[in-house]
């Protein structure tokens, strides 16, 4: 091997390397079939939940006793519920709250995580003590500790939230104070402390920004995952409230009637399937790009 | 060995402790009062009080939870309100329903899942591969629970393959315990499988790649005997220390799904106490499958020491 082939690229005049490092990364990503497949659909999902209004014409809180358990047909798209509620309104107005429980409580997990990793990796007189609270939380699954919390909280759509982002934080937790204690070694932090540089600027500017690639790898499977819980915990019964339409207390609705009147449950389902699919993929493809060796778990 | 489980169990002691003290966090450092909500609606302050007191929910928190830790050293896990019955005792007459359900979705996931992992690294980028990281990806988008409503419609109600619901004790009759069983353990697994698949795959492929399997193939050996005596072995280790995790997601999933097929499990026992509001139930089962999921955790690792010397002599 040459020196000449071996030395590194000339440097784009126009661009910063971190921006050249960017575009890199989003060409790979776009270069990556799951990710562009997920992310359609994700897309597709979250225009249809902002259009909702445009897409039907009823509320969908909105009854006619006339309709009650009408099979799906043109006027009736998914068909109509117990009340003769129209279903296709509620799964499009339900993926509003589903969506924003799942996004919600993956970006609070992700900042409560980020929280309790950075302070276990930079404080380690605090580690073993945190660590050890973590590990206690670990040991439930995630569906259980979100059940045992949304139980003391109530059944509302921000205890919901809350539940889950709890619920998940220990896992976050873990992952950012993996990547930290892995950074805060690196020369560039040395480097920074030498500079005169302070502890909470060095954790800000340094160290976290540097974890973010595990830390939105796992925003996604967590966003993911609570649109399941969400699900689950609607159908414990201590879900968001009726009657206002989630994806999950439709199904909840529609258990009792779910072999006259299949429809009720069929399609919520699948909506809740299909996104959890998309954000899946979607969080396939970052991985695969941005931290292939990252393990999460639910 | 005995060492080794002397040093985990001695391990374990501050972990379950952090257990009991977040358990009893829960139920206290959240907003709402139990007593107003155990009282009911009606209820006047003399008697709100007087529930208030009946809980100990009078007493200094710290005095509480000391009570609470002591209680638990003692093996009193509290008192049901709903059922006028220890909740300990409520709890150790339901394991065997839940534990069957989670032991039966174990033993359908294990060897699924590692066959189908092995298959999808042996025959990489093939549409078997696809097919089984299809079925991974499928498990962990799908719900549980609604799979199971739908699997009731068709197996139960329009094939009548299988009871659509309820649980008969192994001690009963051993063919009906299973009849009960299948369904919904085949519906717990099949959300585990995938994910087991997945692991086991790409720890085969790590082990694939390894010198010694090069080395073996090379002097002759076929892939049959290189995968099953070679390869499969390092593999193996892997799985164990997942299974520990799966057996605690089957018993965390069997929550929701004993609700469907009405199984008089723990978890129906945890979801019914929650509707009526019996905290003492719901305290003292999370925190029993707390202490249960620690125990699990344990075993995977003394398991992981007799088959890996290597972590044994540490």
């Amino acid at each position: 091997m040459t020196d000449r082939l071996a030395s590194p690229a000339e440097p784009q005049p126009v661009l910063s390397p971190g921006a050249t490092r960017r575009r890199i990364l989003m060409r790979r990503l776009w270069r990556h079939r799951s990710f562009r497949i997920g992310g359609g659909i994700v897309l597709a999902i979250a225009l249809l939940a902002l259009a909702a209004p445009l897409l039907t014409s009823t509320e969908p809180t909105q009854m006619n006793l006339r309709a009650r358990f009408a099979p799906p047909s043109a006027e009736y798209l998914f068909g109509a519920d117990n009340f003769g509620r129209d279903i296709f309104t509620r799964v499009l107005y339900g993926a509003r709250i589903s969506l924003w429980i799942g996004c919600a409580s993956a970006l609070l997990a992700a900042a409560g995580g980020a929280m309790v990793g950075m302070v276990s990796a930079w404080f380690r007189p605090l580690d073993g003590v945190i660590m050890r609270i973590m590990d206690a939380l670990l040991a439930f699954p995630a569906i259980l500790l979100a059940i045992g919390i949304n139980a003391a909280l109530g059944p509302q759509v921000t205890s919901v939230i809350i539940a889950l982002a709890f619920a998940y934080i220990p896992r976050m937790a873990r992952i950012v104070r993996a990547a930290a204690l892995v950074v805060r070694e690196l020369d560039y932090v040395d480097a920074a402390r030498v500079s005169g540089a302070g502890g909470a600027r060095i954790i800000f500017r340094h160290i976290l920004p540097n974890c973010m690639a595990p830390l939105l790898v796992s925003v996604t499977f967590v966003f993911a995952y609570a649109i399941l819980a969400e699900a689950a915990l609607s159908f414990l019964g201590i879900g968001p409230p009726p009657p206002d339409p989630s994806w999950g207390n439709i199904i909840a609705e529609g258990r009792d009637y779910s072999v006259q009147a299949w429809w009720i449950m069929l399609f919520p389902g699948l909506a809740i399937s299909f996104s959890a699919l998309g954000i899946n993929l979607l969080g396939d493809g970052l991985r695969d790009v941005l931290d292939p060796r990252l393990k999460v778990e639910a | 060995m005995a060492r080794l489980i002397a040093f985990r169990i001695a391990q374990a002691i501050p972990v379950m402790f952090v257990v009991a003290v977040l358990t009893f966090l829960l139920m206290h450092l959240l907003p709402g009062d139990p007593a107003t909500i155990i009282a009911g609606d009606m209820a006047d302050q003399a008697a709100i009080a007087q529930v208030r007191h009946d809980l100990g929910l009078d007493r200094p928190v710290a005095m509480q939870l000391w009570l609470w830790v002591a209680n638990l050293a003692q093996g009193d896990f509290g008192t049901s309100l709903m059922l006028n019955q220890p909740v300990a005792e409520a709890v150790l007459e339901r394991l065997p329903v839940t534990g069957s359900l989670a032991v039966v979705a174990f033993l359908i996931t294990i060897p699924t899942g590692i066959v189908l992992g092995v298959i999808a690294a042996v025959w990489r980028d093939t549409w078997a591969d696809t097919a089984v990281m299809l079925l991974a990806l499928i498990g962990v988008s799908v719900p549980n629970f609604w799979i199971a409503i739908l699997s009731v419609i068709l197996f139960s109600v329009t094939l009548g393959w299988f009871p659509s619901s309820g649980y008969v004790p192994l001690q009963d009759d051993f063919g009906r315990w299973l009849a009960s069983l299948i369904q919904p353990a085949v519906v717990l697994a099949l959300f585990q499988i995938g994910y087991l698949a997945r692991m086991t795959r790409s720890a085969m492929l790590d082990v694939l790649d390894q010198d010694y399997i090069r080395t073996a193939r090379a002097k002759g050996v076929s892939i049959t005997i290189t995968v099953a005596k070679h390869a499969f072995r390092n593999t193996l280790m892997q799985v164990v220390t997942v299974s520990g995790y799966i057996l605690s997601l089957l018993i965390g999933g069997s929550v929701v799904i004993e609700q469907i097929f009405a199984m008089p499990g723990i978890g129906r026992l945890l979801v019914q106490a929650i509707m009526a509001r019996d905290y003492p139930v719901v305290q003292g089962t999370m925190l029993m499958l707390g202490f249960a999921f620690v125990f699990i955790n344990i075993l995977i690792d003394l398991i992981y020491a007799y088959v890996d010397p290597r972590v044994r002599y540490d």
